[in-house]
């Protein structure tokens, strides 16, 4: 088992696009790591670099405590399972699951051994002598993961293991990762644009947009507290509410015609700032309240099953909050809306930065 | 149905009856005059007989000439797909700039190769090789000749290998060359027995190299010999020329079938799986 530590890590395309652009990351022994972006945004060529299929233009990338940047990518150590699966066509199952050991002249016995053995773990069993073409989605993801299983690498590496599935079959493939990993305990990097899967599956997640790291964190940082817009628009499945607001001196914040609470202790007073609060994280209220409130009128209700999300019009300014279900107020009500001052985030205006107050740890729970 | 309508179709009908006729006459001839104890240049139903079977096999250069043909169409068409598989492969997998001039020049070159405009240069060529009257040496020229061609077929299905297969093999720690024959090769092996199939076919039929860069008869291959096949007074021997003609007829008629119900005959890349 190992660890991945990459140091100012860039890798630069011939024509000059800066896909990875100067990233420090380092990966726990045995952790599941999420990669986490919009397309483009250079995490499926920092897995590539990782793996050796891309050169790195600087920097350096080490495994388990040994400089990997310039060996080939099968003397790294690493396995990879590949968006498609990349699995050889005219070989059967347990072919494909054993090519690994094949490479290495691994005795046809113990090949046999391995194939069996891994399918088992990864309920193939009976399917050994098919053709990848006779399996199922699923099927087929497992004995991708089979084959990289096999080649007892010490780090697994997955490209959008999950984006081929259909949404049903996903979920369930979903817990049948974690589970494996846990099980493993393989230190496991993965690439995703799916924001759900990575806060579900991973330990830690580093959300990438232009080459560059925009946060790093647990999903749980990440999700309450993102350190920038970028990431705050970019987690979660109903948007945050970002909004321009201003500083006011009893630890409040004027937006959208009303007030929030906010820890303003390390933000100058008057300052101009975006507001950002999470649908979640709104109480709605039709009752009058006491203390810094937004007072608006419900626009429209979208049902989202166990809970619904509901629009509300301050001041010309369409704010999201979720009800539980079957409380949405109907369209024209006056609602009250407040948050506790702990989950109001405060961005710079100019660069989107989150303003850190002092006073608290990062990810801190309220 | 009006009248103008029926006399289109009966005009229709009569065309390519007369289209039909013009093709089949030809093969009517090849299966029948084998076979027929007083073969003519006009199709007519045998008086059946194996006479002229016995002839041809008895005939001092018929079967020599076959093996001779079997001799050069083999090494050429294993040539051509091994050179073929290596060529594609890399210049699919490359990028060297002005790849695709390249190809398209190659292709438009190789028909000068085995063509009649170079025949002379190459003749010389060959002789100062010391290759003529050599069965390598045609299986040398026609080779080059088909190659061009072949890599330009062959690029495609190599194209059609997703690259994800070949650099999971990579990760996996395999070598260029086991990338190739473990992963490449098996994936595009439609293309390569169609190359295979198309290469022999054309070195069968191939007239004008071997003609001039052959001197003994003893190692002419058939298409050559077919031209000699006359008798004593120096009239076409109608004997063991259909039954030669039947026969030479055969490898690439069964070559052919073996292939398209195994890989199927394709000119184009692409995978079923």
């Amino acid at each position: 088992m190992a660890g991945i530590d990459i140091e100012g890590l860039a890798t630069v395309y011939p024509n000059g696009v800066r896909a990875v652009d100067g990233l420090d990351l380092h990966v726990a022994d045995g952790e599941f790591f999420a990669l986490l972006g919009p397309s483009g945004c250079g995490k499926t060529t920092l897995l590539r670099t990782i793996a050796g299929l891309e050169p790195a233009s600087e920097g350096t990338v080490r495994i388990d405590a040994t400089d990997v940047t310039r060996t080939e990518p099968g003397k790294r150590g690493v396995a990879m399972v590949f968006q498609d699966y990349a699995l050889f066509p005219h070989m059967s199952v347990s072919e494909n699951i054993t090519y690994p050991l094949k490479v290495r002249r691994v005795a046809a016995a113990t090949r046999a051994d391995v194939a069996s053995r891994t399918a088992g773990e990864l309920s193939l069993d009976g399917l050994l002598e098919r053709k990848p073409g006779q399996l199922s989605g699923g099927q087929q993801q497992r004995v991708a993961l089979a084959r990289a299983i096999a080649s007892e690498g010490k780090v697994l590496l997955l490209d959008e293991p999950l984006s081929n599935l259909d949404a049903r079959l996903r979920l369930e493939a979903r817990t049948f990762l974690k589970k494996l990993q846990r099980d493993l305990g393989i230190t496991t990097v993965f690439v995703t644009h799916d924001q759900a899967e990575a806060l579900a599956l991973a330990d830690r997640i580093a959300v990438m947009d232009s080459g560059k790291l925009r946060q790093l964190g647990s999903p749980r940082e990440v999700f309450a507290r993102p350190a920038n817009t970028f990431v705050a628009n970019f987690i979660g499945s109903t948007p945050m509410n970002l909004l321009p607001g201003k500083v006011t001196t009893d630890g409040a914040v004027t937006v959208a015609g009303g007030s929030l609470p906010a820890t303003t202790s390390s933000t100058p007073t008057d300052a101009e700032v975006t507001v950002g609060i999470r649908p979640e994280y709104l109480t709605l209220s039709t009752g009058d309240v006491a203390g810094p409130a937004l007072r608006g009128e419900v626009v429209v209700a979208e049902n989202l099953g166990t809970q619904s999300l509901v629009s509300v019009d301050c001041a010309g300014t369409l704010i999201g909050v979720t009800v539980p279900e079957e409380t949405e107020p109907s369209p024209g009500t006056p609602v009250v809306l407040t948050a506790p001052a702990s989950r109001v985030l405060l961005y710079t205006q100019d660069t989107g930065e989150l303003l850190t107050s002092t006073d608290r740890t990062v990810g801190a729970r309220s | 149905m009006r009248p103008a309508y029926v006399v289109r179709r009966i005009g229709f009908y009569v065309l390519i009856c007369a289209i039909t006729l013009f093709f089949a006459v030809p093969m009517l001839w090849i299966a029948s005059a084998p076979f027929d104890a007083s073969p003519g240049l006009g199709v007519h139903w045998p008086d059946w007989t194996l006479e002229n079977v016995r002839k041809t096999l008895d005939h001092p250069y018929a079967m020599h000439s076959m093996v001779n043909s079997l001799l050069i169409c083999v090494t050429t068409a294993v040539a051509v797909t091994a050179f073929a598989a290596l060529a594609s492969y890399a210049l699919s997998r490359v990028r060297i700039p002005g790849r695709d001039a390249l190809l398209y020049g190659l292709l438009l070159l190789s028909s000068v190769v085995t063509g009649t405009a170079a025949m002379v240069p190459i003749f010389v060529m060959m002789y100062q090789l010391g290759l003529i009257d050599s069965r390598f040496g045609v299986a040398l020229v026609m080779t080059g000749g088909l190659l061009p061609a072949a890599i330009f077929i062959l690029k495609d299905f190599v194209d059609a290998v997703p690259k994800s297969y070949e650099e999971s093999a990579r990760v996996f720690g395999a070598s260029t060359g086991q990338i190739l024959r473990d992963v490449v090769l098996p994936v595009a092996r439609p293309g390569l027995a169609t190359i295979m199939v198309w290469a022999f076919v054309n070195s069968w039929g191939n007239f004008l190299v071997p003609f001039l860069l052959i001197r003994s008869i003893e190692k002419q291959p058939g298409a050559v010999l077919m031209q000699t096949l006359t008798d004593e007074g120096g009239s076409v021997n109608l004997q063991v020329l259909p039954v030669f003609s039947l026969l030479f007829s055969i490898p690439v008629v069964v070559l052919y079938l073996l292939v398209n119900s195994r890989y199927g005959f394709r000119f184009h890349g692409g995978i079923k799986s």
